[in-house]
């Protein structure tokens, strides 16, 4: 591989991210990474994890609550193409998939809502009443 | 949870000038398939309604944008993150025997799909021989 020094010479940086995307390219790929990324949200009410499924059928997603513990399980499903077709890029990724995320109280099925829209998962877990903090009054002696 | 960093399938940041408002511009990830019929070019835009997206193509360039719809559940705050939001841009260089007026788009379930039909001049034709 060759580096011309003329390259933007402006940017100082070019470079070296040049170098860098180049051994990208070359170097083996990383353990495979865990899919899919979730985000935690909390509220006193509730706890909502939301995840970014694009190209998966909801119909396909199996969500399920045991204790404290939310899984989420479904397959990312190839395109169907033409035989024949040829394939410019495959950046995408398939296969089956589970993920576990523990949640700070047992939660109850009933409570358990979820919602997809364009691709993004988002389910709602009510908090339990008898987790909640009690307001404890003070009498007056 | 675990103090363990897990490795999730990050989100590429996409290169280039910066938005004014300092939010993420993404690239989507792509598969791009060539078929008899022409290039289709399939997106991951999770978050991202029909209506927000832009396909243009000028010159040769085609140019996918598309805005996000941030998800924010009501009352909540957001206390452990693996992934962001932000738009998505990506271009693509086309050789140029594409019917720029034929060019279909279409979203489902986080994902565009646009398909680019061959030009029909630049189509192989077939020529039958005929035996004599």
């Amino acid at each position: 591989m060759l580096y011309p020094y003329y390259t933007r010479r402006s940017d100082p940086f070019a470079l070296m991210q040049s170098m860098l995307r180049d051994f990208d390219r070359v170097a083996p790929r990383r353990a495979q990474p865990v899919f899919p990324a979730v985000n935690v949200w909390q509220g006193d009410e509730a706890v909502a994890i939301t995840a970014e499924l694009p190209g998966i059928d909801p119909a396909d997603i199996e969500i399920s609550v045991k204790n404290n513990e939310l899984t989420l399980a479904g397959e990312r499903k190839a395109p169907e193409v033409p035989e024949g077709a040829r394939w410019h890029r495959n950046e995408r990724g398939y296969g089956k998939f589970t993920r576990t995320v523990r949640l700070p109280f047992a939660a109850s099925d009933d409570k358990v809502e979820a919602r997809m829209a364009n691709g993004v998962l988002r389910i709602v877990v009510g908090r339990p009443e008898e987790d909640k903090p009690k307001k404890i009054e003070i009498k007056a002696a | 949870m675990s103090n363990d960093v897990t490795q999730t399938a990050d989100k590429t940041p996409a290169e280039g000038p910066e938005t004014t408002t300092g939010a993420r511009i993404y690239r989507p990830l792509t598969d791009i398939v060539e078929t008899e019929d022409g290039v289709t070019l399939m997106l991951e835009m999770p978050g991202v309604a029909a209506e927000d997206v832009d396909v243009t193509l000028e010159q040769r360039v085609l140019t996918i944008r598309g805005k996000v719809r941030p998800t924010q559940p009501e009352k909540l705050q957001l206390a452990y993150a693996e992934y962001g939001e932000g738009d998505y841009e990506r271009a693509f260089t086309l050789s140029d025997d594409f019917d720029p007026d034929k060019i279909d788009a279409s979203v489902a379930n986080g994902v565009l799909t646009v398909t680019l039909p061959r030009a029909a001049e630049a189509k192989p034709k077939k020529i039958a021989v005929k035996a004599s």
